[in-house]
């Protein structure tokens, strides 16, 4: 099988945010940025299809230079290539936009089955993965949690997560586009010999005229982020303050107490 | 400003999702904000019950989808389903509970109806012309506000929680039939459903909860949670990134695609606060916080924080519990 798989680089959930001067983004200077989470997990679930069946692992992914380093932990982990939408065109767009743009980078090749992480940790909601497969006209599924490839790769088994610890179970006719949710396996850790080989593996670069896309990024979205703020706190918490013996007496003092919940 | 604001709603086998109300509540604004009428639509087969209790709100009507092709939910149906009904009429606003369902087939029906998304709002206010529109970001850390450029149908999907079910607006609409196209069938073959495995332990009925994030570590560096969880008496909770690593099995995760629970204490600790967690447990009588960050916007719904190290912090209050009891 061929598989293609979408991955994001975003900044690292964990890291402590400081706001850009001008109040529209987080200052990106000094933050550390990794291979988006459920990615991560979307492309483990490739490369064991692939390792179970045959086949090979493409990564594509849109965002500016330093997204290079997601596609080489990719290409470190065992996919054999990698499409980088890599140009200014691209900035700012939203899940249509980028949905648009990376199924006309998939559309360039052949493949049985397109995997997604489930949402990106920066900006994102979920909403890339579906607009791939809409562009490409096949089925998708969000909130993967089980694929088993069906039929000589013409149907796949999913598994998919509903609310309230339910999951519902169908059969997809691919090619289709899946959308991986956190948690669906253990991803590997790239090894040394792995990262060395990365470095001989080819990245393209596109742009939007190589996609044949008259508009791309903030150009191609309705949708315009005005400001980002830290949220207000709604009341928030009482900080309780000092060294951490006192703040743990002060808290069971307030516990027993104040709000007498424990006795 | 004047239009039209359409809400799809959600049911399940003919009841209405808990969220759909909370989408009519700020669909009913959204029009009182604009000047514009609102109409909701649901669909599903055999759903007369779900579309009544729609009907018992200020609405200029309720159409109804009745299709057996629309017994099951799947996007292949609805989207067609819904894209002929707004191709036929092009709404100004669409409004759509934020729920696994609906972010499911959300993107792909904007793209084939030429729609824009406005997702997880958890508000929005006059912003001269237009509206602007708030959404968490960053797993919750940070807030955007965001608006719509240029002409055509925006939808917005409603974070669980941001409107008040009981603020929708009661009246008398009428049910009208929303015809469903010959193009929309299911585009998958249904299986069945499950429930997850290891869903056993029961966590809404515990008094006291000591939770634990990604903050914890690893499965070898819990000692200090279930020192503190004995000494309370409590049970051991996670948040989704400590059952996904498989340091604590899945039925302790509490959150969208865990348990939901209202304990008289729940001490979250190493957890970072973003909505997939808070909507678990945010009805709890008292919550405490412990973070390194004093960012987590897990401060922002906890009663008292403490920033620190869960690791330091825990073994210190289960002393000081302890010497508390003599």
């Amino acid at each position: 099988m061929r598989i293609a798989v979408c991955v994001k680089q975003v900044p690292d959930t964990e890291a402590r945010l400081r706001l850009a001067r001008d109040g529209k983004w987080i200052e990106e200077e000094d933050l550390p940025f990794v291979l988006n989470e459920s990615d991560e997990y979307a492309l483990e679930e490739a490369l064991a299809i692939t390792e179970k069946l045959g086949g090979e692992v493409v990564v594509f992914s849109l965002g500016p230079e330093r997204a290079k380093e997601a596609l080489r932990k990719a290409l470190a982990l065992g996919a054999v290539r990698a499409v980088h939408l890599n140009d200014n065109a691209f900035a700012g767009g939203d899940a249509l936009a980028n949905g648009r743009a990376l199924a006309a980078a998939i559309r360039r090749e052949e493949f049985d089955l397109v995997l997604t992480g489930s949402q990106s940790d920066d900006l994102g909601w979920g909403g890339t993965g579906s607009v791939v497969a809409g562009e490409l006209g096949w089925p998708h599924a969000w909130l993967v949690m089980g694929i088993e490839i069906e039929d000589g790769g013409g149907s796949a088994r999913v598994t998919r997560e509903m609310e309230s610890g339910m999951n519902e179970i169908f059969r997809l006719k691919l090619p289709a586009v899946l959308q991986v949710q956190a948690g669906i396996n253990h991803p590997r850790y790239p090894s040394l010999k792995g990262i060395m080989a990365a470095k001989k593996k080819p990245i393209d670069d596109l742009s939007p005229t190589d996609l044949g896309l008259s508009a791309a990024g903030s150009a191609a979205s309705r949708i315009e982020l005005v400001s980002v703020a830290f949220p207000e706190s709604g009341g928030g918490a009482e900080i309780l303050q000092g060294d951490t013996d006192v703040v743990a007496k002060l808290l069971v003092e307030k516990l027993t107490k104040e709000a007498r919940v424990i006795a | 400003m004047s239009g039209r604001v359409w809400i799809v709603l959600q049911q399940r086998e003919g009841q209405l999702h808990r969220m759909s109300r909370e989408a009519i509540a700020a669909g009913q604004r959204l029009a009182a904000e604009l000047g514009a009428s609102a109409e909701a639509v649901v669909l599903g087969a055999g759903i007369g019950s779900a579309a009544q209790a729609a009907a018992g709100h200020a609405l200029t009507r309720v159409r109804v989808a009745d299709a057996e092709a629309l017994s099951h939910y799947t996007p292949g149906a609805y989207v067609e389903t819904l894209a002929a009904a707004m191709a036929a009429e092009s709404p100004d606003w669409v409004v759509f509970p934020h729920t696994y369902q609906t972010v499911d087939y959300l993107a792909r029906l904007a793209q084939r109806v030429g729609a824009t998304v406005i997702p997880e709002a958890t508000g929005f206010v006059r912003d001269g012309d237009g509206l602007l529109f708030r959404r968490p970001i960053l797993g919750g850390k940070l807030e955007a506000k965001v608006r719509v450029k240029g002409e055509g149908t925006a939808f917005v999907s409603v974070q669980s929680g941001a409107f008040q079910a009981d603020s929708a607006t009661t009246g008398s609409a009428p049910i009208e039939a929303l015809p469903v196209p010959a193009a929309a069938v299911p585009d998958r073959e249904i299986l069945g459903v499950e429930t997850v495995a290891g869903e056993k332990l029961d966590l809404t009925k515990v008094d006291v909860i000591v939770a634990v994030g990604r903050g914890v570590g690893g499965a070898d560096k819990m000692a200090p949670v279930e020192e503190l969880a004995k000494t309370l008496g409590a049970e051991i909770a996670a948040s989704r990134p400590v059952i996904d690593n498989g340091w604590l099995p899945r039925d302790r995760q509490i959150g969208s695609s865990g348990q939901t629970v209202t304990p008289r204490l729940y001490i979250a600790a190493g957890i970072s606060g973003a909505i997939q967690h808070t909507v678990g447990m945010k009805g709890s009588q008292v919550i405490v916080a412990i973070n390194k960050d004093p960012g987590a916007p897990i401060f922002n719904i906890a009663r008292y924080g403490i920033v620190g190290d869960l690791h330091e912090v825990l073994p210190a209050i289960t002393k000081a519990i302890r010497e508390g009891r003599g």
